[in-house]
């Protein structure tokens, strides 16, 4: 079923802003020696690392969130020797959420009952931190700001800007989002321009499927040869819980109920101090059955009874959604391109079988940082990377993620082959597109498995929130509706024929914020984007099956206002 | 001309508010702070009268921990002149803020005074109408339109029976309402720029202001939660079940 080529879909995109791609606006050009897009915490370390090796340096990060820290939801169990490297005395001022990690317990569960399954050795957690990331990443800023790194949130980075011609085409800095937009594409009364950063290196640190990073990596074929990046994604609650219940430093996940064997992914939780706990749910976007509701899924988990008696009486602080990189080393696309590198989760550096990111994003900025002031560009990082120690830590689990697309016990077999052996094994597993990955809705029927997964859910749910709008709230986000929809559907008549019949509109159902929705009505059958409750966690750009979806950055600010997660 | 706008750093207006524990307050860790949107709709006017040629200086002001100088900045990269932060970590309570805001306009002399008509945190509505009685000075709360003729300020007002316009002698205060503007975006180099301006810091302590709290806070509580509503078939079971709750 081939899409439109992403080409195509670029094409179309800058279509749909002529403000922003019209040479008539005039615009402020801002000149630095690095420009990073992103301030999470690879855009961040990256920025601290460069000016504590070479203070003369001039360097910006970008952020779309309305503050630090708005946008970041991740578990987040850090593995803190990179961090310590970046800021030894972050120990001493730590994060508003920073909890010892204390025990590990590894559950296979079934609908009724649960099982203790040996702790696979990656995912022993001595000497780590339960953190909230967004409360870190606001710690980094300010200590990023105090070296003089010029830290601007509520100013997405928008596209990217060339230089040269053909070959010697090469990204000169970012424009950054308009501000003011009509929705119908033109000037409002108080309309700004984006300005122009200009940057001799511009860095990609804006997480999973970053969107300039997304553009980049296609015009520069930083992928091709590679194998495609795969997905997951994440749900992630802060519970506030009655006194007593809780046992600070507990780890805990989850594998099995409600997922098949054929899906991918697990729950986490993890006890915090002051009775308050994170509970969330991966699930790997490469799920097949089309009626699947990764939300309701983890909805489901929470309702397990090794589950409900912690969660029974205690209330959401704060909720949302995000997707994670999981495709690991062999889908690592070309880090390096003239002018741009591409660091963290942009890249794709995290490692799935640890479950664990941030280090890996702290430790590939570090490298960029050190490649920029050592080399004066960017040039090498790529082979840099991929021989340090966060490149080898990849390779080495290369074929567990993998191994779970034949399956949960297939996976866990190949994962404890993988790990006695030390990924020493003479291949290396491919990972499959997302996009594709989809059966179609009639061939989903008649596999009995699914058929129970995808309906048989319990209705009664007695914890909140109550529905993926009531979820929502908890994520408070916040778009301006007078502006143009930032979720550009290429063509929406796929979605009311081709899709409905093929696929039953999955987009109405991995949506963890019901942004999209099939209408029927007098008008006849038609999507209906609610782009006001996004929580720019991109997996839609990912998952639609015709790849008609690209989502770009909203206007300055809009998106979630997470706290502590 | 000199302008002098007061305003308030307060939990930003999209942050879900959760009480504390125990009921004393509200959560204030980790949450995003912003400049009151009220005061944020003052320092647009202000910056406007300047701009039309009208005023020669905006000052802005603010009383509040040594954090609030980020919301100073804010305001200072819309376009502000220079800043006061009035430092304190206590809870300024309105009367102690009108007071404080006198010291003020005794050494800025200010032909006129921008408030917010009311901070979304404690929704006090007090200051400026305590600021203009201390001062002695004419006062139009509640402001949606303004300009100025004559040295006199014509405002119109927002009251119950619909607009009302008042013309007022400068020096005076006035506070605003939502719809007198839609507060300009913040520029990238602005807020470069605006990390140069003058910032002032003065501690509340210094300015002899004695005034201990005359308010006492109770307890803080969540609004009751909503039952669970139910479903009907029919208009006959809307009814029934109406009058089964003494309803109708």
């Amino acid at each position: 079923m081939p899409g439109p080529s992403p080409a195509t879909r670029i094409k179309a995109l800058s279509d749909e802003n002529p403000l922003a791609t019209s040479a008539a606006v005039p615009r402020d050009v801002m000149e630095y020696d690095v420009a990073i897009v992103g301030g999470g915490p690879a855009g961040l370390a990256c920025a601290i690392r460069l000016k504590d090796r070479k203070p003369a340096l001039s360097v910006c990060v970008l952020e779309k969130a309305s503050e630090i820290g708005a946008h970041i939801l991740s578990g987040c169990v850090i593995e803190p020797g990179p961090l310590d490297e970046l800021l030894p005395g972050w120990r001493d001022d730590p994060p508003s959420i920073c909890v010892p990690a204390r025990r590990d317990e590894f559950l296979f569960l079934s609908r009724k009952r649960a099982w203790r399954l040996p702790n696979p050795p990656q995912m022993h957690n001595k000497g780590n931190y339960i953190v909230s990331l967004g409360a870190l990443c606001q710690q980094l800023a300010a200590h990023a700001e105090s070296l003089g790194v010029e830290v601007f949130p509520g100013f997405p980075g928008a596209s990217a800007l060339f230089g040269g011609e053909g070959r010697d085409t090469r990204v000169i800095g970012v424009r950054c989002g308009d501000m003011g937009v009509e929705a119908d594409g033109t000037a409002g009364p108080n309309y700004a321009p984006g300005v122009d950063v200009h940057a001799k290196t511009t860095v990609l640190a804006e997480g999973s499927r970053g969107s300039i990073a997304k553009q980049l990596i296609h015009q520069f074929r930083l992928a091709d040869g590679k194998s495609p990046q795969t997905w997951g994604l994440g749900f992630k609650e802060l519970w506030r819980l009655p006194p007593g219940r809780t046992e600070p430093g507990l780890i805990q996940h989850t594998i099995g109920w409600p997922l098949d064997a054929e899906t991918y992914g697990g729950s986490f939780l993890y006890h915090l101090d002051g009775d308050r706990a994170y509970v969330g749910f991966v699930v790997g976007l490469d799920y097949r059955d089309p009626r699947f509701r990764p939300f309701e899924a983890f909805q489901q988990y929470k309702h397990h009874p090794a589950l409900t008696p912690l969660l029974e009486g205690g209330e959401i602080a704060s909720a949302g959604a995000r997707t994670i990189v999981e495709g690991g080393w062999q889908s690592l696309p070309t880090l390096e391109m003239p002018g741009a590198l591409l660091i963290g989760d942009a890249a794709g550096t995290l490692n799935v079988p640890k479950i664990k990111g941030v280090h890996q994003a702290i430790g590939s900025a570090m490298l960029a940082a050190d490649q920029l002031v050592e080399t004066g560009g960017g040039a090498g990082f790529d082979v840099r990377f991929r021989a340090s120690a966060a490149g080898r830590e990849l390779y080495k689990v290369r074929n567990i993620r993998p191994g779970f697309n034949r399956g949960l016990w297939f996976g866990l077999a190949n994962a404890a082959l993988e790990t006695v052996l030390g990924g020493r094994t003479p291949w290396t597993l491919d990972n499959h597109a997302d996009w594709r990955s989809l059966r179609k809705t009639a061939e989903s029927r008649a596999h009995d498995g699914l058929e129970a997964m995808a309906s048989a859910w319990r209705p009664e749910r007695d914890l909140p929130p109550r529905d993926r709008l009531a979820s929502q709230y908890f994520a408070a986000t916040v778009h301006d509706e007078n502006q143009p929809v930032h979720l550009h559907v290429l063509d929406t008549d796929i979605c009311r024929t081709r899709c409905t019949e093929e696929y039953g509109n999955p987009c109405t159902r991995f949506c963890p914020v019901a942004v999209y929705e099939m209408v029927d009505d007098e008008a006849g059958r038609r999507l209906h984007i609610n782009a006001s409750n996004c929580v720019h966690c991109k997996a839609c750009d990912i998952k639609d099956p015709y790849e008609i979806i690209n989502w770009v950055t909203p206007e300055g600010g809009s998106g979630p206002n997470y706290q502590n997660l | 001309m000199k302008i002098l706008v007061g305003i308030k750093r307060v939990i930003d207006s999209n942050v879900r508010v959760q009480i504390n524990r125990d009921g004393t307050g509200v959560v204030t860790d980790g949450v995003k702070m912003s400049i009151n949107p009220f005061d944020e709709i003052a320092v647009e006017e202000a910056l406007r009268i300047k701009e039309r040629g009208e005023a020669g200086e905006v000052i802005v002001a603010t009383i509040g921990p040594g954090a609030a100088q980020q919301q100073l900045r804010t305001a200072l990269a819309m376009g502000a002149d220079r800043a006061v932060l009035i430092e304190s970590d206590e809870d300024v309570q309105p009367l102690a803020a009108a007071r404080t805001f006198m010291k003020l306009v005794e050494k800025e002399d200010p032909g006129l005074v921008l408030l917010g008509k009311q901070a979304i945190d404690d929704d006090s509505n007090q200051v400026g109408q305590m600021l203009a009685a201390i001062w002695d000075r004419p006062q139009a709360t509640f402001v949606s339109r303004l300009h100025f003729a004559d040295g006199n300020g014509r405002a119109v007002r927002e009251v119950d029976a619909g607009l009302e316009t008042l013309e007022v002698e400068l020096p005076a205060v006035i506070t605003v309402d939502l719809r007198l503007n839609e507060p300009r975006f913040v520029k990238m180099p602005d807020i470069m720029k605006a990390k140069r301006k003058p910032l002032e810091t003065v501690p509340l302590a210094t300015l002899g202001v004695d005034m201990p709290p005359r308010l006492e806070f109770g307890r803080h509580e969540p609004p009751p939660k909503r039952a669970a509503g139910i479903k009907v078939e029919s208009v006959e079971a809307l009814v029934k079940s109406l009058r089964e709750r003494g309803m109708l």
